[in-house]
């Protein structure tokens, strides 16, 4: 309110046009714009997710069943969320990729927990425009790299989820988790 | 281009869309220089004060509409879902029941105004019937909107009101299914009443327009029920009237948002918490207190057919009221005789509400069947005799005198040459 209040007429000679009656209006149109925010955000915000989505906010993976070579898709915050079981071919190919050659640069390393290099998690949701990626089976078409193959526009990604051909921008998002046990980890 | 408009706007957009489409020089004609009445009293807040009503009933239903679910299956735990998890869901839905009942104080108060000051008289007649189609449309909207929750008393004030249909002779019981779209009250109803009760409130917009433009033809009336002789009696409506508007507004939001946060179940009933159930009927059914006055006429006539006549004649009766006054003069505050007889109308409808939240029983039946006679009393037969045995106070000479006046106000007695009433 500072900047309104010193409009108010003191500060100004009598007789350049300013007057009392500009410093009331500025006030109270001020404060029927505070009045109509004040309206307007409850409505905004129940827009927002509600308490009973927020609360599905975290997954539990149990990563027993999953074999080597495959992946499976599970639901984090409504979103396919991939959890691959790597080969040590894949890990090896993943790790010896030069920085150079990719269009997202990241190292595997970062792309997974220390001592866990076997499992890859990623949101299975192709950076280009939103398809499911194929590869979570051995058969599927995995692309040239061996990881995922987008068949919606052909974005193919490597054994990282790091994106390797285009038109995808970025690489497959890794969400937050962490290991509770050495095979069951807390999505979210 | 002969039909382009003069715009008298000087900013250039401004006055490029002005020129084709006139809308800001109306809204300028009707809302900033509009000449009115300049003796009004805060009675004259509560059109503004029902307008604001239901806009906001409209924001929130739209918004609450966005998580209720009309399912009978379903919308009962939708709502308790709104009640928990949905963002400010509370205060949406708070804010829209507690705001039924705003928007019909609001209005009832502002028929009130339109009894006292005579402002259905001519030349406003029309304006006058379109606020009872307004306030029959309202019945229906808040009734409709009242099912939705899928509570006790939602579902079986549905099962009442909608039998009320069936007192019809020889079609009425096919026309009750017809509404329910089924032998009782169930799904296929639910999603009806929610459909409709979407659609009611623009229809509601529409007719409201419709009395804003029939009022800005006749003007205002104003509390001395005299014409506007010349532009010394108006002021224009901005900065004048927006400002008193806006108080009144302030006031009715502060009380609206304290009922909302303090009792918001003042107005409800507890049976509503319980999920509707089609095998037991609860042991009080009580409409809301908005529609308490006709519910208790309708319970005062001992017989099925004439209970639902008289219920709808109750509002029926207000469309042909401008002719059953034949009064020439306006306001109560010249009439000596009609200013009593429209306050013991009022003590009727209080009496009439406090009969419908009440068992009829001993003493409710008799005041419910006493009240119910002089409100139809008053219109049907006291109106039309009081206009011709009633001697009026003489009239002021204009608007401007009364309210120039040292004493301000009312009128002077003895300052007015008493002129000789002219009757119809």
């Amino acid at each position: 309110m500072s900047a309104t209040a010193n409009a108010s007429p003191e500060d100004h000679p009598p007789g350049d046009g300013v007057t009392k009656r500009d410093f009331l209006q500025l006030l109270t149109l001020a404060g029927a714009a505070v009045g109509a925010g004040a309206i307007a955000w409850p409505l905004i915000d129940s827009m927002n997710p509600t308490a009973d989505v927020l609360a599905l906010s975290t997954t539990e993976v149990d990563l027993t069943p999953i074999p080597e070579g495959s992946a499976i898709t599970v639901v984090w915050q409504g979103q396919p969320t991939f959890v691959r079981h790597r080969t040590p071919k894949e890990i090896k190919e993943a790790e010896d990729v030069p920085l150079n050659d990719l269009i997202d640069p990241q190292t595997d390393s970062a792309r997974v927990k220390s001592g866990h290099d076997q499992w890859l998690v990623v949101i299975g949701i192709c950076t280009h425009l939103g398809c499911i990626p194929l590869g979570n089976r051995p058969t599927d078409p995995r692309g040239e790299w061996g990881g995922w193959f987008c068949p919606c526009h052909g974005s193919q990604y490597d054994t990282s989820g790091r994106v390797r051909h285009g038109p995808a921008p970025a690489n497959l998002a890794v969400p937050p988790y962490a290991f509770e046990t050495d095979s069951k980890i807390k999505i979210g | 281009m002969a039909g382009l408009h003069k715009s008298e706007f000087q900013n250039p957009l401004l006055n490029w869309i002005d020129t084709r489409l006139p809308i800001l020089s109306m809204m300028t004609k009707e809302y900033v220089v509009f000449p009115t009445p300049k003796n009004f009293n805060y009675f004259w807040n509560f059109g503004a004060l029902a307008t604001v009503s239901l806009a906001l009933m409209m924001v929130t239903g739209i918004f609450l509409a966005m998580h209720y679910v009309p399912n009978s299956a379903l919308a009962f735990d939708s709502v308790q879902s709104i009640m928990r998890d949905v963002n400010y869901g509370w205060l949406l839905r708070y804010a829209h029941a507690v705001g039924a009942s705003m928007f019909f104080i609001a209005v009832y108060i502002h028929m009130f105004r339109g009894l006292y000051y005579g402002s259905y008289k001519k030349p406003r007649e029309l304006l006058w019937i379109l606020g009872v189609v307004i306030l029959l449309l309202m019945m229906a909207t808040a009734f409709m909107g009242y099912v939705l929750p899928w509570g006790q008393m939602s579902y079986w004030g549905a099962t009442v009101i909608t039998n009320l249909f069936s007192a019809i002779p020889l079609i009425g019981n096919d026309i009750v299914v017809w509404l329910r779209g089924g032998f009782a009250i169930d799904n296929a109803t639910l999603n009806r009443f929610f459909s409709l009760h979407y659609l009611l409130p623009f229809v509601i917009l529409g007719v409201v327009f419709l009395h804003v433009v029939a009022l800005h033809v006749t003007g205002s009336n104003n509390p001395l029920g005299i014409d506007v002789k010349s532009p010394q009696d108006t002021l224009p409506f901005h900065p004048y009237y927006t400002v008193k508007d806006s108080v009144g507004v302030c006031v009715f939001l502060i009380v609206w948002a304290a009922i909302v946060c303090f009792a918001p179940n003042m107005l409800g009933d507890p049976s509503n918490s319980i999920p509707a159930n089609p095998l037991q009927t609860p042991s009080e059914i009580v409409p809301e207190w908005y529609l308490l006055p006709f519910y208790a006429i309708l319970r005062s006539v001992p017989n099925k057919l004439g209970g639902v006549v008289l219920m709808f004649g109750a509002i029926l009766v207000l469309f042909v009221l401008p002719w059953l006054d034949t009064s020439p003069v306006r306001s109560a505050r010249f009439r000596p005789l009609y200013r009593p007889f429209v306050i013991v109308l009022v003590l009727a409808v209080v009496v009439l509400g406090m009969v419908g939240g009440h068992r009829p029983e001993g003493i409710w039946v008799v005041l419910g069947r006493v009240a119910t006679t002089y409100y139809f009393f008053h219109f049907l037969v006291l109106l039309p005799v009081l206009g011709k045995l009633e001697r009026p106070l003489p009239l002021p000479n204009s608007i401007s005198r009364p309210v120039i006046s040292p004493r301000g106000g009312g009128p002077l007695p003895g300052a007015t040459p008493a002129k000789p009433m002219e009757k119809a």
